[in-house]
């Protein structure tokens, strides 16, 4: 059970909220003139990394607003949270047990 | 008006007049249904002056404007929902024609004020166990020291969504649920407070 | 008579006599027993059978970590399998019965295994596995009876379980010292404390000796510190509370046994729980779990009687329970000398102290010495006599290599043998959290290394086996924890006692003996839980499972209920010991949650029964039980299905339905559908994007369906859509999906559209709606509102109108999701139930019939409406459903449009709404049967679509339904074959639409 700190509620228990998968996620500006493959890429593929995500999420039963989460997808750190809109912020790489090779 | 004998409240069913208490005695859980409570959802930009000024002159007060905080005037209660929804509680529930007036004193402004009376009902939660029986279903910490009286939340309470509002007074929490879950949250609430007993007391 | 007890002394109160039963005998002991010692005291010393070769086996420890004393609990909705008979508080009446043994385990059944054990070798399971799947056969019966430890309970659990969450700035996991302390630091300093501990009794190891703390009774200092901590209104004590899990972001569970130690309850139920799970989001963590005894491995060390030495010390001290008349100690280490001074002072005869090593020191060894007491230095136990029961031992010198003997073994008698290989630090809830263990080789044990969550050990557990080192470490944990969450308050000085000196350890990993592991009859245990023996290990490695996690799945090692609280550590440094690696090199297995286990009860809390899942209800429900309704459940809401009356089934009850909106008028609750409130000068620009059609050109008053898609381009939703004003629309979704939809477009527009003037609002719960519909519905309507003029002309479909009806202020849609002439009225919630009233009066002389979800489909299926969940299903695409008039050609873009031309999803081939009916019309096809073009005589058969729907359409006197088929809508007309389970059936695929094909009734 995580603990996620809302940027507008403060911290709260992970129940309180839905994760959205991977952020900055653009929509194509001009999907009729981009290949099936570069439009499927946007709808279906997202990243799986070991280590260091960025996530958006969602304080679905306090104010309903989304935000953005920096997560270690193996030892459940939260390195940043930042709203909507801001810039993903530069954040070393983690060393993480077992990874590499 | 139809209003006062054909309007029933989510938990009208429940026939909890008939088992209201005066005196709970040692029931540590004390419930009743606030049936009786207008409800105004208002949407606007808190960054927006214009807005908040013309919704504060409408209440007479300022919308709070800090997370989990609640401001109230005599009659009406507003309750920081988000950074731009807030939940107005009005009394007495006929007290919608609330809405119209923000919406005439919020035209021209990205705001809005939708009547949510019938959307949702109060459970009012008190006794000695209130913080105990809460703490089975709802993941914030109401300790004093976390959650002082006047403070609002937006949580779970078993598989609910509820608006939590202790009362300036810190003697009872207000729940504020969706209509369709109170009878669900009401039954659960009397089996979290079986242990401690518990009582009905009137609005 | 209780030949065991101890005549004074100890915790239990003699004036209070328990009855109980063990494997059927009466036996009595007193109020503070615990089962275990309860047994020891009536000098039962078998107390049940092992898990692979059914050995007897006898009572090892007094704590969590007992591995043999499983039983079977209670009976009925009472029944519990496995509990710990050292954990179980005796009660009056209690009954247990041993685990995996029959008919008793004095004459065991299955004890024949034991005798052809060769054929169970390690990895036994796992190589059956691999053999060909035709002996599994062979195999499987006899493993069944013979596996596994405890039976299921067959009643359902009798009890009720609560479960909360709660928050502190310190959890204090243990009471002992460390644990006391440090609590007791934290909570003058001001912090909210919780401590918990699996005991009882708080006070942890002090319960079992007689410690001094600042220079009196140990206990006198438990009981002083105590009453403190239970004036201070911020610290909570959880006896009986184990903290079983440490989760992430310092998040525990705690199990807290509420009744357990009174037994079955009369009463129980909400209102007495058995058992609380807490869930403590704590700031800080302190860990004073303590450490478990390791025992020694050596020839047959799993006979009755032998015992972990600091097990019977409690056993004497807390318990006033002797395990015999004479004993033994064999040690490796200093802490074992204390439990031969117990044994004395209880009158024991205790003939000699064998240690491993060749020069014993220490402060307790001196004690003995002076004592008395035969000290066989550098000696080995090298057999044991007695398979029921210890009745001797032999001794032997051990030669200076230390892996063989120097002289011949000497015979002592004894009926017990206290055994203590050194301590293991509990490190569970540490390594929990994702702490990393160091290996201290000195204590060869490993202990706490680096934290990973804001958590600090303090005590035995961290290696800190002294009682003057707990106390210091307990405060320093207390200090700083409370410090790190901001508190300043005074935390008082730690308590003080005497450091004694301790002699070091002498590590083997098996004691040499008369023959070496694995050859000769004697069986080496490192886990007696699971009978894993020295020699299971070492073949292991010759087998090539080098990995410790590979070699426990393959040997079963620290498997069970214990999950290797013994046995672990034991078979690790086996492992070392046949891989010739150190300990750190081999490593441990990862300690999962829970550190014991948790009743599924408790995880389950108060969600089960009626309270499993919130069943919502609408403002008319009240009226539809009493009207017999049958209930069915879309999205957590509880809708009538039907109405059947006096003598009707549901198949009667449904035509009757049908066909009462058909000719008369029907009245139906549909406030369920999702609604959603849309406001601002940007709600066209959203509803253009979420919707495939174009909403400019809607007027006020006026509706329209809309399709809604994911960008993958499948259909998520659809619904009517009403313009209410300049800038304001509601938007109807299914039931099911409500939710679904809000969120959808609250993503786009706090994620994309950020600059859009849109507010949503969920309104679903704000209005009840009574859908009235058939061809009477104008005329009843009529009787009810006087201010909306209800003319075609004025208020033709697809639209909405605001009045009164019957006095409440309403709103009126008409729409029609059963193709008939139909309203629904939408009020505030509160008035629906007299809405509902008001509308059956005034229909009664039309002759209004109530119809539930199961008319409305087959009403919406004669005339090929979607149904969420059946056509829609996720993989279906507005063009597969004919839906082609419902995408704008006009719009640039909408969500999901781009999916629409990707090659996938305009091929001819897709799967496409058909209708589909039957040869013989009263045969109703299963829901999801499989369609096939061509039939052949032999499978495989490609099939070419399925059934979305299917009912028997009382209107048409036939059976109807809906398909998606491959290719469908160029296939119409031909026929398909549906085989079935007892018949193939023929059908004919037609336009999906059966009735009324021209609208004409919708529009009357």
């Amino acid at each position: 059970m995580l603990l996620i700190e809302c940027p507008f509620c403060g911290p709260r228990a992970e129940v309180e909220f839905r994760c959205s998968g991977e952020g900055h996620i653009a929509r194509p500006e001009t999907p009729e003139n981009i290949s099936d493959e570069a439009w499927a890429d946007y709808v279906y593929m997202r990243t799986n990394p070991k280590g260091l995500h960025f996530e958006r999420w969602m304080h679905q039963h306090g104010c309903r607003r989304w935000f953005c989460v920096a997560r270690d997808t193996v030892t459940h750190k939260i390195r940043a949270i930042y709203k909507l809109g801001e810039a993903k912020p530069a954040l070393d790489e983690p060393k993480t047990e077992g990874e590499g090779a | 008006m139809p209003e006062r004998y054909l309007r029933q409240s989510a938990l009208a069913h429940l026939g909890l007049e008939s088992r209201a208490v005066d005196d709970p005695g040692d029931a540590g859980l004390v419930l009743c249904e606030r049936a009786h409570l207008g409800k105004v959802g208002l949407r606007g930009d808190a960054g927006d002056k214009g807005f908040l000024d013309a919704v504060a002159k409408e209440l007479g007060f300022a919308l709070p404007l800090r997370p989990n905080t609640v401001a109230a005037g005599e009659d009406v209660t507003a309750f920081w929902l988000g950074p731009n929804e807030w939940l107005l509680a009005v009394i007495p529930y006929e007290g919608t024609p609330l809405a119209e007036d923000l919406d005439k004193a919020l035209t021209g402004l990205h705001a809005g004020a939708t009547v949510l009376t019938d959307s949702r009902t109060v459970i009012g939660v008190s006794g000695p166990a209130a913080r105990d029986v809460l703490a089975k279903g709802c993941p914030l910490d109401l300790h004093p020291s976390a959650f002082p009286s006047g403070s609002c939340a937006q949580s779970l309470l078993a598989k609910a969504d509820v608006l939590i509002y202790l009362h300036e007074d810190g003697g009872r929490f207000d729940l504020y649920v969706p209509r369709s879950y109170a009878d669900y949250l009401w039954r659960w609430l009397e089996d979290a407070g079986a242990e401690y007993g518990v009582a009905v007391s009137g609005d | 008579m209780q030949r065991n007890r101890l005549s004074e002394g100890g915790r239990i109160d003699r004036s209070r006599p328990l009855k109980f039963t063990f494997n059927g005998r009466p036996y009595e002991g007193f109020a503070g027993d615990t089962l275990a010692s309860a047994l020891l005291a009536n000098d039962v010393r078998v107390v049940g059978r092992s898990f692979k070769y059914h050995r007897p086996r006898g009572i090892v420890a007094a704590g969590v970590e007992e591995p043999n004393a499983l039983v079977q609990l209670g009976e009925g909705g009472f029944e519990e399998a496995n509990a710990r008979a050292t954990q179980i508080e005796l009660y009056d009446g209690l009954d247990a019965d041993s685990v995996n043994c029959w008919p008793s385990p004095d004459l065991d059944f299955g004890a024949i295994v034991g005798r052809f054990s060769r054929l169970l070798p390690a990895g036994f399971y796992y190589k059956t596995f691999m053999w060909p799947p035709k002996l599994w056969m062979t195999y499987e019966h006899f493993i069944r009876r013979a596996a596994g430890l405890g039976k299921a309970p067959k009643a359902p659990d009798a009890d009720a379980y609560d479960k909360r969450w709660a928050h502190c700035d310190v959890l204090v996991a243990g009471g002992g010292p460390a644990g006391l302390s440090a609590a007791l630091a934290a909570g003058r300093a001001g912090a909210r404390v919780i401590l918990a501990d699996e005991q009882a009794e708080l006070g942890g190891a002090l319960l079992n000796g007689h410690e001094e703390i600042d220079d009196r009774p140990g206990l006198d200092w438990v009981a002083d510190t105590l009453d403190e901590l239970r004036a201070m209104p911020e610290v909570r004590l959880l006896p009986r509370g184990t903290v079983a899990s440490y989760y992430d972001h310092n998040f525990l569970a705690v199990y807290e046994r509420l009744t357990d130690h009174l037994g079955p309850q009369a009463d129980a139920g909400p209102g007495n729980p058995r058992g609380r799970l807490w869930k403590v989001r704590a700031k800080q963590v302190v860990l004073a779990t303590g450490a478990h005894e390791r025992p020694l491995v050596f020839a047959d060390n799993d006979r009755p009687g032998i015992m972990l030495a600091g097990a019977v010390c409690a056993y004497l001290n807390r318990y006033g329970a002797r395990p015999g008349q004479a004993g033994v100690v064999f040690t490796n280490n200093d802490s074992a000398y204390r439990t031969a001074l117990d044994m004395a002072a209880a009158g024991i005869a205790v003939p000699a102290i064998v240690d491993l090593r060749p020069d014993p020191g220490g402060d307790a060894v001196q004690e003995v010495r002076e004592r008395g007491i035969e000290i066989l230095a550098n000696h080995a136990v090298v057999s044991v006599a007695g398979a029921k029961g210890l009745r001797g031992i032999e001794v032997a010198p051990i030669d200076p290599s230390g892996k063989g003997l120097a002289g011949d073994p000497r015979r002592i008698a004894c009926d017990h043998l206290a055994v203590s290989g050194g301590w293991n630090p509990a490190v569970h809830l540490f390594s929990q959290s994702r702490g990393k263990l160091d290996f201290d080789t000195d204590l060869n044990c490993f202990v706490p290394g680096q934290s990973f969550q804001a958590e600090c050990s303090a005590g035995a557990c961290n290696g800190t086996f002294g009682l003057a080192g707990c106390l210091a470490e307990g405060h320093a944990a207390g200090v700083s924890a409370a410090e790190a969450t901001g508190l300043t308050g005074k935390p008082g000085k730690a308590a003080s006692a005497a450091d004694r000196p301790e002699g070091s350890i002498r590590h083997m990993p098996t004691v040499p003996g008369k023959h070496p592991v694995g050859r000769g009859k004697a069986k080496h245990f490192v886990d007696v839980q699971n009978d894993v023996t020295a020699a299971d290990i070492a073949l292991a490695v010759r087998e090539g499972y080098r990995s410790v996690e590979h070699a426990k799945r393959y040997t079963t090692l620290g498997m069970g209920p214990d999950q290797g609280k013994i046995g672990g550590m034991t078979g690790f440094a086996a492992l070392a010991d046949s891989l010739g690696a150190t300990m750190p090199e081999v490593g441990t297995t990862t300690f999962r949650p829970p550190y014991t286990p948790v009743p599924f009860g408790a995880i389950a809390g108060r969600d089960v029964g009626a309270l499993a899942d919130p069943a919502r209800t609408t403002p008319m429900h009240g009226w539809h039980v009493s009207a017999g309704a049958v209930f069915d459940s879309a999205g957590q809401w509880l809708l009538p299905d039907h109405y059947p009356r006096e003598g009707e089934d549901r198949r009667v009850a449904v035509r009757r339905e049908c066909l009462a909106v058909r000719g008369g008028v029907g009245i139906r609750d549909g406030s369920t559908l999702g609604k959603i409130d849309i406001q601002g000068p940007d709600a066209v620009r959203m509803l253009d994007w979420v919707y495939t059609n174009a909403w400019g050109s809607l007027g006020v008053g006026r509706c329209r369906y809309g399709v809604m898609l994911g960008e993958d381009g499948m259909v998520m939703d659809d619904g009517v859509t009403a313009r209410l004003g300049e800038d304001h629309y509601l938007m109807h979704t299914t039931t099911g999906n409500a939710a679904g939809a809000f969120w959808w477009m609250e993503e786009w527009l706090q994620n994309e559209w950020l600059d859009y003037k849109v507010w949503l609002t969920s309104v679903t719960e704000k209005w009840a709606v009574v859908n009235i519909a058939g061809p009477r519905a104008r005329d009843l309507l009529a009787e009810l509102t006087r201010d909306i003029d209800l003319s075609n002309d004025a208020f033709p479909h697809m639209s909405v109108r605001s009045g009164r009806v019957a006095e409440i202020p309403a709103r009126v849609f008409r729409v029609s999701f059963t193709g008939e002439l139909s309203y629904e009225i939408n009020v505030a919630a509160g008035f629906g139930l007299a809405l509902w009233n008001a509308v059956m009066l005034a229909g009664q002389r039309f002759g209004i019939t109530p119809f539930g979800t199961e008319a409305v489909h087959v009403l919406r299926a004669e005339k090929g409406y979607l149904a969420a969940g059946q056509e829609i299903d996720g993989t279906v695409t507005p063009l597969d459903l004919g839906l082609d008039w419902a995408i704008s050609k006009k719009k640039a873009d909408f969500l999901g449009k781009r999916s629409l031309t990707r090659s996938a999803m305009v091929r001819e081939d897709r799967k496409q709404l058909v209708g589909l009916l039957t040869k013989e019309p009263g045969i109703v096809l299963p829901e999801g049967a499989q369609i096939v073009g061509e039939l052949r005589a032999a499978p495989p058969i490609p099939t070419i679509g399925h059934v979305t729907s299917s009912y028997y359409s009382p209107i048409l006197g036939r059976s109807i339904a809906l398909a998606l088929v491959e290719g469908g809508r160029a296939r119409i007309g031909e026929t398909v074959s549906l085989p079935l389970r007892d018949r193939t059936v023929e059908a004919e695929l037609t336009k999906p639409l059966f009735y009324d094909p021209e609208g004409e009734r919708l529009h009357a």
